[in-house]
């Protein structure tokens, strides 16, 4: 399912004097089965863009079109039910929203509320704690017994049982220890390659940009400030630095290894792989 | 919609109320909450209604932005309005329908009560707008100073009240997340039967009462890892200074209550 934002506008507590402004002008296109990577420094916008991908937030200008919705401004949404059961939203900590007591009731909760039996939400749910990598056991168990890791997945199976067509991650991997997290981020791309699932991911990590995205959105004080492949974005780093951003540790490497080598490599590097199988042919050239 | 919400929050600003010591705003607010019930006759309450006008206009809060806060409690207000229409009877019979019979008595009783309730709120939320929440606990730690004497643990009873306070908008926050959280799982919070509406509150709360716990236990470690040990011997960082201007508003309050109290017997 394709998401096109134009010229979206957003203010905090409009209307009060507490407003400010969130997002101006963004204006980009999520196509779809496409991995989407939305990067900024903190306050740049990123999370207030992706409350607007399932109308969480109405845009006070501009206006979204989801699938075959068009969410303008100024204008009552009737159908919203339907947007936010095809675009899943895995929020920041998204192990704060359980509530239920146990594993399995906390992921049904999702399905049923769009309307899903309970035989079939409960299949769901088992096929969801598998996705995520969990032990069957722990659908009978409740939610607050688990590891921090563990409800975090927990969480995201919850989202994954609704089924969405498009996946928005905010953050799914922070604080998670580093396998758990490449499991994790594995697993999605996985369902990006297989199923077709759009894949819409706000990260602060270059690494995770460099190595998933086939898009990225840099975002800087609440508007676009560029949008590109990851290997556009990441050859011009003098860009990325100048909105606060890193450069992914395998493009710095690259960069001091070309300086020292006196001429450019083939390609700009994105994984750590991709680089060792580019010096790798070095090798053979040299001898 | 929480944003809308203004009890307990603060507006910062530079007007002479917000430069007000808050222990004089305080001792205003528990004398004018007195001195609103002196008030009962037209004379009176356009003289206390003006009063509060000057200090809104003061505090250079927008008169707007007030009003839109009171909206909550402006059902509360009508119902008591109601109450005294219906049930007071004194004075001339207006209009009879049925069962019910209003008197001019019970119109005039109702208008003057909903106008004493919109003061209070009015002026109490105006104390925490113009004044920080720290110091208002400081204010009344301050105030309730002497009652130490007689073993009352007046700092621990502030430091909670400044804790509270200081959590209201982390709550208000974390439970604006929460509900986003549980609609873009298809919660629903604003339509259907009354018992579904309170159903999907359990989503809500759960999770907002596990952080609080959470939060609460994080505090009291990170206190006690600071060496938190309570009001003894404890120096301020903020210190309190009553000037001319609290000085003044005090004697002004005096003047009202005079003016009022002869006003009262016209």
């Amino acid at each position: 399912m394709d998401i096109k934002l134009r010229e979206v506008e957003y203010r905090y507590a409009a209307g009060t004097p507490f407003e400010r402004p969130a997002i101006t002008d963004v204006s980009f296109h999520i196509p779809s089965g496409q991995y989407v990577a939305i990067i900024g420094h903190t306050g740049s916008g990123k999370s207030t863009v992706l409350q607007h991908l399932n109308v969480l937030l109405k845009p006070l200008k501009g206006e979204i079109e989801i699938g075959s919705h068009t969410i303008a401004a100024g204008r009552k949404e009737k159908n919203l039910k339907e947007i936010r059961r095809r675009v899943g939203i895995v929020f920041q900590f998204p192990e704060h929203q359980l509530f239920e007591e146990t594993v399995e009731k906390d992921i049904c909760f999702g399905p049923m509320n769009f309307g899903v039996a309970e035989n079939d939400a409960k299949n769901r749910a088992l096929e969801a704690v598998r996705l995520v990598g969990l032990p069957e056991d722990v659908l009978k168990k409740s939610p607050f017994d688990l590891s921090g890791g563990q409800m975090r997945r927990v969480a995201i199976a919850g989202v994954l049982a609704m089924k969405p067509d498009v996946l928005v991650l905010d953050e799914p991997t922070a604080g998670l220890d580093p396998s758990g997290r490449q499991d994790i981020m594995n697993m999605f791309t996985g369902l990006q390659k297989t199923n077709g699932l759009t894949c819409v991911l706000v990260t602060h990590s270059m690494e995770d940009a460099a190595r998933y995205a086939d898009k990225i959105v840099i975002m800087y004080k609440g508007s676009v400030h560029r949008i590109g492949t990851p290997r556009d974005i990441f050859r011009d780093t003098d860009s990325l630095t100048s909105v606060g951003l890193n450069v992914p540790e395998t493009v710095r490497f690259q960069q001091s290894f070309e300086k020292r080598l006196g001429r450019p490599l083939d390609k700009v590097c994105l994984t750590p792989e991709e680089l060792a199988a580019e010096i790798g042919k070095l090798r053979g050239e040299i001898s | 919609m929480m944003e809308k919400i203004i009890f307990g929050r603060y507006l910062p600003s530079d007007s002479v109320v917000h430069q007000m010591d808050p222990r004089a705003k305080l001792l205003f607010i528990f004398a004018f909450v007195g001195i609103v019930f002196l008030a009962n006759n037209v004379m009176t309450y356009a003289l206390i209604g003006a009063f509060t006008f000057l200090i809104v206009f003061l505090s250079k809060v927008k008169l707007r932005f007030l009003i839109g806060g009171l909206k909550p409690v402006l059902l509360l207000v009508l119902f008591t309005f109601f109450l005294h229409v219906f049930f007071t009877k004194e004075g001339d019979i207006l209009t009879q329908f049925g069962l019910l019979t209003i008197y001019k008595g019970g119109v005039i009783k109702g208008i003057f009560i909903s106008l004493r309730f919109l003061l209070l709120i009015l002026v109490t939320s105006l104390l925490t707008l113009t004044t920080p929440p720290i110091s208002v606990t400081d204010g009344i730690e301050s105030l309730f100073g002497p009652l130490k004497k007689i073993k009352v643990p007046v700092h621990e009873l502030a430091l909670m009240m400044s804790i509270s306070l200081r959590f209201i908008p982390t709550l208000l926050d974390e439970t604006d997340k929460i509900m986003k959280a549980q609609r873009a799982r298809g919660a629903d919070f604003s339509s259907g039967s009354i018992s579904n509406r309170v159903k999907a509150i359990i989503p809500l709360l759960i999770p907002l009462f596990v952080s609080a716990f959470k939060r609460a236990e994080e505090l009291a470690v990170a206190m006690e890892a600071r060496g938190y040990k309570g009001g003894e011997g404890r120096t301020k960082y903020r210190i309190l200074r009553w000037s001319m201007r609290d000085t003044m508003a005090m004697v002004f309050l005096v003047v009202l209550s005079a003016a009022l109290f002869i006003l009262r017997s016209y």
